[in-house]
């Protein structure tokens, strides 16, 4: 019996990329294909070509056996291909039901919208599938793992076969994510199809049937989970060896950097996000925040950095006072800012590579000279630094934009972490990265830790906070629920903390 | 490790220059784009414009309807011709007249000859400036259509500083009507500026209120407080030591403010891309965000953008009245604040682009009465192909399509996005 779907020879070029070159993939009916890469390495444009968004320069695509042409998502919905993107595509003031209906209305007396019938069948779906969800809310009141959920339904409502999920753990908690692979293991039981899009080794390890592995355009291999371990993957991945673990002597401490007592910070519908927190970061340590993420991280980083204003409480940098101080002088004190949202935040992305590395000091010599700008002086820094710091750019005068998240990430990190700085905070700086990205920024950071300089470390990334943190905070609901060394701390203990489970004993604060 | 990285290095270069080469096409072909889409945009302007001129002439018409399609299509070419000819001869002079008068060597038939030229350079010149300004408010992320209002402000101040002073030496008295000129525009564009860095007012709004106030406070000093003696809605004539000089003899009108214009686009174009706060204020145009984390006040880049670019629309009307009017009426300006926001598209909010657009605006309105005197074209023309050569700027989809240019970046199309970004 011929595969259900197979892709043969797929090639496609963008000015300057060869984003998939002469890729061969199957997927048999009823497995979970993963399909695992680096960003970059083409699983989304192989993808977008699969649900034709994008046609392919050379290749076929066959279904079960006959070849197919798909021009458009419409073509693609046709032959039972359905697609969750990664951002996704919902209207937020319409109910669940408008949403998913949008675009395949229901019509009573071929005007009006049946609603009703609609919301029967969603609810259907919702029960054979285990996708629990309320028909007549407004989407922009779910969390965005139900939100998730309404996309898969969206897709199975038009009646798909086969599922392509596009990163679909990158938004989620730690427990959506057990959900939602409860609902993909549902799925293929009940005869569906799944191609599911990740760089994350662990959730192939677990969901997987079968792996293929995508490297610059190329097909490297297919492996199954039995055969293969997160290493091993990792290298199929990068094509080197990957040091997973991040290797780092002891905290020598030093003075206190970053003192913050008793903050309290409002988020911008005027609720109070921040309640409470006092922590301490001293020299030479780093300090991770877990915390599942609008737990007032963001709020905190924010008040921290100059950026949101200080409800109550104090900020104290190397013994200063920079409560509500503005962010340049805040930097300008010694501090370095790493931004949760790097594209919004973080760079100009229509600026060239050159202008974002001198972001936030341009002002200063050398960079200016009263009011001129030195652009030479700016373009040998730019160079210096971009070799420095490993950012892969075919130049320093094409905008920032063009580069892959990896690299844009890396430019943040080489502004950031060229200057003279006591005092780091990190808020995701990881987030969306794939491995040889993850384990360069991270030895960057430890670099630094033993330099001397403190680090504040937001992640909710548990991996991420256990390898590199020395103490731990849990955030929950505004407010430091617990604080530990990271030796003593396990993965199953930070899990309840950030779930809002308090335990019997209270748990040892060191402040 | 490090060596490692070394042979990784080694084994990637030739992957790395085969994409640099490709980089560079695509660099080059998007600067190409730059230039060819605005070129083709203006072509395709003129062939529509051509239809309309034959659809639109009654003889045309007649000639089809009796004599054929082959003597129809002939008149209609014949009267195209003509009017594209007016039209250039209108704008740039007659070859011929200029020949002629280049082989008499007599300086008035010289001027005649030459006067087209210089008719639409001096129509050119509040186009750059106004351009420019709002140009500087695009980068800035600031739609100033309030520049005819600006405009306007500028010109008050300016001929008032004009006329009621009198007795100073030309090297005080021009510098200080140009000054009054910028600052009036300028303080009008910083209210608004103002306005939306307090309250969030958004400046489309404003600047369109502004320019009520502006043309009304207009109405009201001309027939009043800065009237003639004599009664008439006109300010009285500026001495002549605010003259901004021209540049020949009457009756070429073209002055010094063109120059000037020139090099306003160099300056602006050295203050956006090579100074601190240039480079805020496009920042800040490009990513608030971002220019918040960076250190910048956005409330004052506002302010300050917001002023700059209604002072160069200030030195429009200022070099109106200075150069060309030496006098205020109400209706000086004939939409130039209005067609600055066209030639900033045009121009694709560089200062070159805008010098560039400016001159084609120019030219076809000054050429556009000769055209309709000689070829009785009507000069309403002149605006539907204008009209038409910013919807292809602004739908650049059009212009691909006619002509099967490729889009400079696939991925830089949009195929989906999230809500509210």
């Amino acid at each position: 019996m011929p595969p259900l779907l197979e892709l043969r020879g797929i090639t496609k070029v963008f000015p300057g990329v060869l984003a998939n070159d002469n890729i061969d993939l199957t997927l048999n009916e009823g497995e979970i294909l993963a399909l695992l890469g680096e960003n970059g390495a083409g699983k989304t444009t192989l993808v977008n070509i699969l649900y034709g968004l994008y046609t392919p320069d050379k290749g076929e695509i066959y279904f079960r056996g006959s070849k197919i042409d798909i021009h458009d998502p419409d073509d693609a919905i046709q032959q039972g291909i359905g697609m969750v993107h990664q951002h996704f595509m919902l209207i937020p003031v319409f109910t669940v039901t408008e949403n998913v209906m949008l675009g395949v209305e229901s019509m009573k007396g071929g005007i009006f919208l049946d609603r009703e019938s609609a919301a029967e069948r969603i609810r259907e779906i919702s029960s054979r599938f285990g996708l629990q969800v309320d028909t007549d809310v407004m989407i922009e009141d779910l969390p965005v793992g139900v939100q998730q959920r309404v996309e898969i339904i969206k897709v199975l409502y038009r009646e798909a076969d086969i599922l392509i999920l596009d990163e679909p753990t990158a938004v989620l908690t730690p427990q959506e994510v057990v959900e939602l692979f409860k609902v993909i293991r549902s799925l293929v039981d009940q005869g569906k199809s799944v191609i599911f899009i990740t760089h994350k080794l662990k959730e192939v390890l677990s969901i997987a049937d079968r792996i293929t592995v995508l490297r610059d355009g190329r097909v490297v291999g297919t492996t199954t989970p039995d055969e293969a371990t997160e290493a091993s993957l990792a290298k199929m991945m990068v094509g080197r060896e990957v040091i997973l673990k991040v290797e780092k002597e002891p905290a020598d401490l030093g003075e206190v950097v970053l003192d913050v007592d008793d903050l309290h910070v409002l988020d911008d519908r005027h609720l109070l996000a921040v309640n409470g927190v006092s922590l301490e970061v001293r020299e030479g340590e780093v300090l991770g925040v877990a915390g599942v993420q609008g737990n007032g991280q963001t709020e905190l980083v924010e008040a921290l950095t100059g950026l949101r204003q200080v409800e109550s409480g104090r900020v104290v940098i190397l013994g200063e006072d920079y409560t509500d101080a503005t962010p340049r002088s805040i930097r300008e004190a010694g501090s370095a800012h790493v931004p949760e949202d790097r594209q919004q935040d973080g760079l100009v992305l229509s600026f060239p590579v050159a202008e974002n590395l001198v972001l936030n000091t341009y002002y200063e010599s050398p960079f200016a000279k009263g009011l001129a700008l030195q652009y030479d002086k700016i373009e040998d820094t730019a160079k210096d630094r971009v070799e420095l710091f490993d950012v892969r750019t075919p130049s320093i005068f094409i905008p920032v934009s063009s580069l892959s998240g990896g690299n844009q990430q890396k430019v943040i990190v080489a502004r950031e972490f060229s200057r003279p700085i006591k005092l780091l905070i990190a808020s995701q700086p990881t987030r969306g990265l794939d491995v040889g990205s993850i384990e360069y920024i991270h030895s960057r950071i430890i670099q630094k830790r033993n330099e001397g300089c403190g680090i504040l470390l937001i992640s909710p990334e548990l991996d991420e906070i256990m390898s590199l943190a020395d103490r731990i905070a849990v955030m929950f609901e505004g407010q430091i629920v617990a604080v530990m060394p990271a030796v003593e701390a396990t993965r199953e203990q930070l899990g309840l903390l950030m779930a809002g489970v308090r335990e019997e004993e209270p748990i040892r604060a060191e402040m | 490790m490090n060596e490692g990285k070394e042979i990784l290095k080694d084994s990637e270069t030739q992957e790395e220059e085969k994409r640099n080469i490709l980089q560079r096409l695509f660099v080059r072909r998007g600067c190409l784009q730059a230039v060819l889409l605005p070129f083709l945009a203006v072509l395709t302007a003129f062939v529509i414009g051509a239809v309309i001129i034959a659809v639109s002439s009654p003889e045309v018409l007649t000639t089809l309807r009796t004599e054929g399609l082959l003597n129809g299509l002939g008149a209609a070419l014949n009267l195209v011709l003509e009017s594209y000819v007016a039209l250039f001869e209108g704008s740039f002079g007659s070859p011929a007249r200029i020949l002629r008068a280049m082989g008499s060597g007599e300086k008035r038939a010289l001027l005649d000859a030459f006067r087209p030229l210089s008719e639409s350079l001096v129509i050119t010149t509040p186009y750059i400036f106004a351009g420019l300004g709002l140009a500087l408010g695009f980068r800035g992320g600031l739609f100033n259509i309030g520049a005819e209002g600006q405009l306007f402000v500028g010109g008050l101040a300016s001929v008032y500083v004009g006329y009621s002073i009198t007795g100073l030496p030309w090297y005080l008295h021009l510098p200080l009507a140009m000054l009054a000129g910028i600052l009036g525009g300028a303080l009008w564009g910083a209210i608004p500026g103002f306005l939306k860095a307090r309250t969030g007012a958004h400046e489309v709004i404003n600047t369109i209120m502004m320019n009520y106030i502006a043309f009304r406070l207009t109405d009201h000093l001309l027939s009043g407080p800065m009237a003639r003696p004599d009664g008439l809605p006109i300010t009285p004539e500026i001495a002549t030591s605010a003259y901004l000089p021209a540049l020949f003899s009457r009756p070429m009108r073209v002055h010094v403010g063109f120059f000037l214009a020139l090099g306003a686009a160099a300056l602006v174009y050295w203050f956006l891309w090579k100074t601190t706060l240039g480079l805020e204020i496009r920042m800040v145009g490009a990513n608030p965000h971002a220019s918040r984390y960076a250190g910048i006040r956005i409330a004052p880049t506002i302010v300050i953008t917001m002023a700059l670019s209604a002072a160069l629309a200030g030195l429009a009307g200022t070099s109106q009245i200075l150069g060309v009017d030496h006098r205020m009426v109400r209706a000086f300006s004939t939409g130039y604040g209005f067609d600055a926001i066209a030639l900033a598209l045009l121009g694709n909010s560089h200062p070159v682009g805008v010098v560039l657009a400016s001159l084609l605006f120019g030219f076809l309105r000054g050429g556009a009465a000769r055209m309709q005197s000689i070829a009785g074209v009507p000069v309403e023309i002149i605006r539907i192909i204008q009209a038409l050569v910013l919807i292809f700027v602004a739908a650049p989809e059009i212009i691909r399509g006619i002509y099967r240019l490729k889009v400079a970046r696939e991925e830089e199309r949009v195929l989906m996005r999230g809500w509210g970004s």
